[in-house]
């Protein structure tokens, strides 16, 4: 895979590699905290949390030993941007982490990288062994008396739920990823039981531009609550799929037409644990006070059967369950079990609003993200798709026979 | 197991507890090291990582069901596995496995007689801008045709 030469404001903005490490160990922890609260930079991962507060709480934490861990699990459909930010921007990502390790007084940082990405590892480990070579990486970096910093990379198995950040940190200690009960958070009770930030690739990436164009410029992009750009996966039915930095704060139907894509019926933003926004709703934006998203788009035209959408991810989180709670390893079976009955057109109405508030009882009964958000999708496409679902083809389905 | 295998085995991961560490947070790492070499993880290779690292064999197990990457009983040289997630499943999955079934002889879930291949499914693989996509064993092939998918698999040595 050939680097690209991307187009985009901010992460596809120019940058050399080393620039943010050069500039950071130039300036004092609390500068380098300064420009994070400046920038209002938030996770990139899915759940928006502010960077600055995690490393601050981290960077204030007495400990022996912190850690830096970049989350590159990117398992949730539709996403795949951190591959390439790993493929073709490494110095980002590397150099993000090696600021978090001095801004939190981290020696080490991990990549937690999804096994299914294994093709990648050679050549990431290879520009790590640069690193090392240029001393920006090892000891007294780049002259830096005293300033410590190494990057492993560990490989996942084959778990979505391993993106979530403690049952991350569960497989890396070599355990089942199982979701633990939050709090504690990691950045308290993190790897190997100490302070830890988990941070998502792009996040990372975001950090060496803030540090070497500085928090204001960061901020000026995107609206005021979703600072910066994003990196959006649009896959599905479009001229131009592919990854696309835009601002913050794109509407739905810019999106569209940037991508080329016609006829679009449904764009489920967020992918399977998203939400699925029908056309009466493009002109809303994707930002995180509105159309949240950890960047995956899925367009579907107007040719696609939603119900056979809505299955497979249903069938998704049926496989990707940990098992561990109730709510969600019985409730996703339920919610599958209620598509089918839907297709065969052997249901109840009454059935299927008792599963809509099943739906409802997971998102807050259930233990961590997956089953918290996995009737997403099971609630907004049957609301959102009912006519199509349950009157067009008749009370059979779109597949009634 | 022969014995000479069991020696075998046994001398090999030895070497990974030198490589990994004998912590706890080092079984992963081994366990996908015995993985990407044997194909599975047998019982014999279960008991020694689990002595070499001082815990319990049922806790070798136990991590090893967890994750679907690793596997307990033997499989095909090659493992295929073919996104079945919707975006590659739009671009056209159902006649890559079609086809791939059809050249194979078997269905997804099992193993060819010879041992050359196992056919699963994966969930989304990263690749959905270029679907439909699979991975076999370490490797990625994207921007599937039926064809395009059986002449990768006859390729294979
Ligand atoms: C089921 C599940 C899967 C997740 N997968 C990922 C993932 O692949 N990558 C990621 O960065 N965050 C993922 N997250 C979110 C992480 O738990 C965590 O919030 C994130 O890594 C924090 O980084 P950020 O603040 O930079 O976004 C997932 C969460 C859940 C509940
Ligand atoms: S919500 Fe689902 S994935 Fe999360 S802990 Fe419970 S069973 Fe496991
Ligand atoms: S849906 Fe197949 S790679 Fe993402």
């Amino acid at each position: 895979m050939e680097k690209n030469n991307r187009k985009g404001t901010v992460l596809f903005s120019k940058y050399t590699r080393g620039e943010g490490i050069k500039k950071v160990l130039s300036i004092s922890r609390e500068d380098v905290l300064f420009e994070l609260r400046e920038s209002k930079l938030k996770g990139r991962g899915g759940a928006g949390f502010p960077t600055a507060t995690k490393w601050t709480i981290v960077a204030a934490a007495k400990s022996d030993q912190k850690y830096i861990i970049c989350n590159a699990d990117e398992g949730e459909p539709g996403t795949f941007k951190d591959r390439v930010l790993l493929l073709e921007y490494p110095e980002l990502v590397f150099d993000g982490m090696v600021i978090a390790g001095y801004t939190i007084g981290a020696t080490k940082g991990i990549v937690y990288l999804r096994g299914e990405y294994e093709y990648m590892l050679k050549s990431l480990e290879d520009y790590l062994e640069q690193m090392r070579k240029d001393n920006l990486l090892g000891k007294n970096i780049i002259g830096k008396k005293g300033f410590e910093f190494d990057i492993e990379i560990r490989l996942g198995s084959g778990a979505y739920v391993c993106g979530e950040e403690t049952a991350l940190i569960e497989s890396l200690e070599g355990n089942r990823g199982e979701a633990r009960n939050r709090p504690p958070y990691p950045v308290n009770t993190g790897f190997m039981g100490k302070p830890t930030v988990v941070n998502n690739v792009e996040t990372l990436a975001s950090v060496p531009h803030i540090i070497a164009k500085g928090g204001t410029w960061f901020q000026k992009h995107g609206t005021d609550k979703s600072t910066g750009s994003k990196l959006f996966s649009v896959s599905g039915d479009c001229g131009k799929p592919g990854v696309y930095e835009l601002p913050w704060g794109t509407k739905i139907s810019e999106l569209l037409k940037i991508v080329g894509a016609e006829n679009t019926k449904a764009v489920q933003v967020g992918g399977a644990s998203g939400t699925c926004i029908p056309k009466s709703q493009f002109e809303r934006t994707l930002a995180y006070e509105d159309a949240a998203t950890g960047g995956s788009i899925m367009i579907f035209n107007e040719s696609r059967n939603m119900l056979h959408i809505l299955k497979n991810f249903m069938e998704f989180f049926v496989e990707e369950s940990c098992g561990q709670c109730t709510p969600c390893r019985i409730g996703n079976t339920k919610l599958l079990e209620g598509v089918e009955m839907i297709e065969r057109g052997e249901f109840t109405f009454n059935y299927v609003n008792q599963l809509k508030e099943l739906g409802r009882t997971m998102q807050v009964a259930s233990k961590c993200g997956l089953g918290q958000s996995s009737p997403n999708s099971f609630i907004s496409i049957l609301e959102n798709f009912k006519d199509e679902i349950f009157f067009q083809n008749g009370n059979g389905g779109t597949h009634g026979k | 197991m022969l014995v000479t295998e069991k020696n075998n085995m046994t001398e090999e991961i030895e070497e990974l507890v030198r490589r990994y560490g004998r912590e706890r947070s080092s079984l992963l790492p081994i366990l996908q090291s015995i993985q990407r070499k044997h194909k599975h993880i047998p019982d014999f290779a279960q008991q020694e990582v689990a002595r070499l690292l001082d815990i319990h064999p049922v806790e070798v197990f136990s991590v090893i069901s967890f994750y679907s990457f690793l596997n307990t009983k033997p499989k095909g040289r090659f493992i295929v596995r073919l996104c079945q997630t919707i975006s590659c499943d739009l671009q056209g999955k159902a006649a890559v496995s079609k086809a791939i079934e059809r050249e194979l002889g078997i269905t997804f879930g099992e193993t060819t007689k010879d041992n050359k291949f196992t056919l699963e499914y994966a969930n989304c693989v990263g690749m959905c801008d270029q679907g439909p996509a699979m991975i076999i064993n370490e490797r990625v092939y994207f921007k599937l045709t039926p064809e395009k998918a059986v002449q990768i698999l006859n390729e294979l040595k």
